[in-house]
């Protein structure tokens, strides 16, 4: 980490945000959204109170919820994001200790896994995101996989209690790689060392805009596609994906929801660019984000259905389930940070070989 | 003089203030209040029991006016057990029970009757001990003697949810899962009730707070 610069107490006041992690585009995008979704917001109030529309009231009901919860997640990330870097990730951190309670609550675990699942909530946990936040990439990215996914079984094999043990073991190893492992790669993304292509010098420049670009960009793209996926089912669903794990989601809608994204991804690095993705580079994110956000939802749909629970929320009455809003995220995130590392390396020559070449090995 | 005791007070205020928050964010706990309101009236919560934080944690998730006026009995020799444990019980003031004395002659429930007084409520756990497997035991007979003598007791049936796995019997550290705490309509003893009828009919009544 930079101790000097980054980490001065003088960077905890928001009067100096736009130093720290906010550059004018970036704060033209946030108050865009917060725009566009105060707009649908209240759109989605006053076909609520008009009786007479013919629209099915669940559906607005549904809709309305899913702005609110957007609306939440854009205003509280954009006042962490007027804080230093570690700001953000201690609030992803809190989010993944929230969605592993929910998702440990959720999944039956025997007496055996007590002290295990103690070694979840109070070491691994904290240590991702410590790491992340003193920028330890080559042992954040390896921590949980590796040495959380060998300590799990063997601190369950010390424990003597051997009745589905290779369930068991699954079942902590997938809530600590999905709720804490993939979701700790958003707040990363803020201490990547970004360069972009200059194309009179032709080579890479270290890039000028905001830190928090590319974050901004996963979670606008993620939103943008949780709602065209939504829209699209709405009005063009007619083949569903798999009715038992979600009686709307279609192929329609994760096709449109795809292609939808990366259009606008490119209008959006065209009108205000926060990356320094080409604008084809960003087509690709935004096609990329969309389809693994819409896998998250469906993966997540199958655990509770098989579960037979329909939110997380709803598992203990009162509380607003985390999981349910980040599960698109949680997927997104890991493969957008390996990605992006990767593409950011290549000359943009290189870079539309490489994904022609990767797309023909699909 | 009267500094010092006030400063002790306030540092009892704050610290109760902490604990009722720990107690809040490591049980996850939501509270539900079904088919009944929170009531300032003398009570006798009774629950089922499957950890030594049982008691604080439903104590701790009641309103704040409620806290200060409702006593959970709990074991004495686990809040006693260490400096730790009997500062924190010295925090949510409850009836401490010598579960080794406890004889046909030395009946608690006299001590507990007399504690209370016309003033607090209180909450037990009628299975006695703490069950392993999170399945409800039958009722020990404390709680029909306590509608015997004090019929003007609302006797209020609440299921704790999930308790059991946040902290097993035999563990010593909580795991922050998420647990929930249902409270259910009040039940009274019939006066010609006999002693199993009324205590099958009160556990019935914690069951089925679990689908409510």
């Amino acid at each position: 980490m930079d101790f000097d610069s980054t980490n001065s107490i003088s960077r905890l006041i928001p009067g100096t945000l736009v130093a720290a992690l906010l550059d004018a585009n970036a704060v033209i995008l946030l108050l865009a959204v917060l725009g566009v979704l105060a707009g649908l917001g209240t759109a989605g109030q006053i076909l609520r109170r008009q009786s007479r529309v013919q629209v099915d009231s669940a559906i607005i009901r549904t809709f309305n919820n899913r702005v609110v919860a957007w609306l939440t997640t854009c205003v509280v990330l954009s006042v962490t994001m007027m804080f230093d870097r570690w700001v953000t990730v201690v609030f992803f951190g809190l989010m993944s200790f929230w969605a592993l309670r929910e998702f440990i609550t959720m999944t039956p675990t025997r007496r055996g896994d007590h002290r295990t699942l103690f070694w979840l909530f109070v070491i691994f946990t904290p240590a991702q995101y410590v790491l992340v936040a003193l920028d330890a990439t080559n042992v954040y990215t390896v921590i949980i996989p590796v040495y959380a996914s060998l300590f799990i079984p063997a601190r369950i094999a010390f424990t003597g209690e051997t009745k589905r043990f290779l369930e068991r073991t699954a079942k902590i190893q997938f809530g600590l790689l999905i709720c804490v492992y993939a979701l700790s790669h958003a707040p990363a993304l803020l201490y990547l060392q970004l360069k972009s292509w200059d194309a009179v010098s032709r080579e890479y420049l270290p890039w000028q805009g905001s830190q928090a670009g590319l974050l901004l960009f996963l979670v606008v793209m993620v939103q943008v596609s949780d709602m065209l996926h939504f829209v699209w089912d709405r009005l063009g669903g007619r083949h569903v994906i798999a009715a038992d794990v979600n009686a709307t989601r279609s192929w329609e809608g994760l096709m449109g929801a795809a292609f939808g994204s990366a259009f606008v991804a490119i209008i959006m690095q065209w009108l205000i660019p926060v990356t320094p993705f080409q604008w084809y580079t960003a087509g690709l994110m935004g096609l990329l984000i969309s389809v693994m956000a819409s896998s998250g939802s469906m993966t997540l749909s199958a655990i509770k259905r098989d579960r037979g629970i329909k939110d997380y929320g709803t598992l203990v009455q009162g509380h607003a389930g985390i999981l349910d809003r980040i599960d698109s995220i949680c997927f997104a995130a890991p493969i957008f940070y390996h990605v992006t590392k990767y593409f950011l390396q290549l000359p943009p020559a290189e870079v539309v070989a490489s994904s022609a070449s990767w797309m023909a090995g699909c | 003089m009267m500094e010092p005791q006030f400063k002790k007070n306030r540092m009892k205020q704050v610290s109760i203030k902490i604990l009722v928050g720990l107690a809040k964010f490591f049980s996850g706990a939501t509270i539900r209040w079904v088919g009944c309101e929170p009531d300032s009236c003398q009570r006798v919560y009774f629950a089922n029991h499957t950890s030594h934080l049982d008691a604080l944690i439903l104590w701790a998730s009641l309103p704040r006016t409620l806290r200060a006026i409702t006593r959970p009995v709990a074991a004495g020799d686990y809040w006693l057990g260490g400096p730790i444990r009997r500062y924190v019980s010295g925090l949510f003031n409850p009836l401490l029970i010598d579960r080794e004395k406890v004889r046909v002659h030395n009946s608690p429930i006299d001590m507990i009757l007399r504690e209370i007084g016309n003033e607090y409520s209180i909450i037990v756990f009628p299975e006695g001990g703490r069950s392993l497997t999170g399945e409800v035991g039958t009722f020990k007979s404390g709680l029909y003697y306590i509608g015997k003598k004090r019929p003007d007791l609302e006797l209020m049936p609440v299921y704790l949810d999930n308790m059991n796995r946040i902290m097993p019997k035999g563990e010593f550290l909580p795991l922050p899962l998420l647990s929930c705490i249902t409270i259910g309509p009040p039940i009274w003893l019939d006066p010609d009730e006999d002693k199993n009828t009324f205590l099958m009919r009160a556990r019935q009544a914690v069951l089925d707070l679990k689908e409510a």
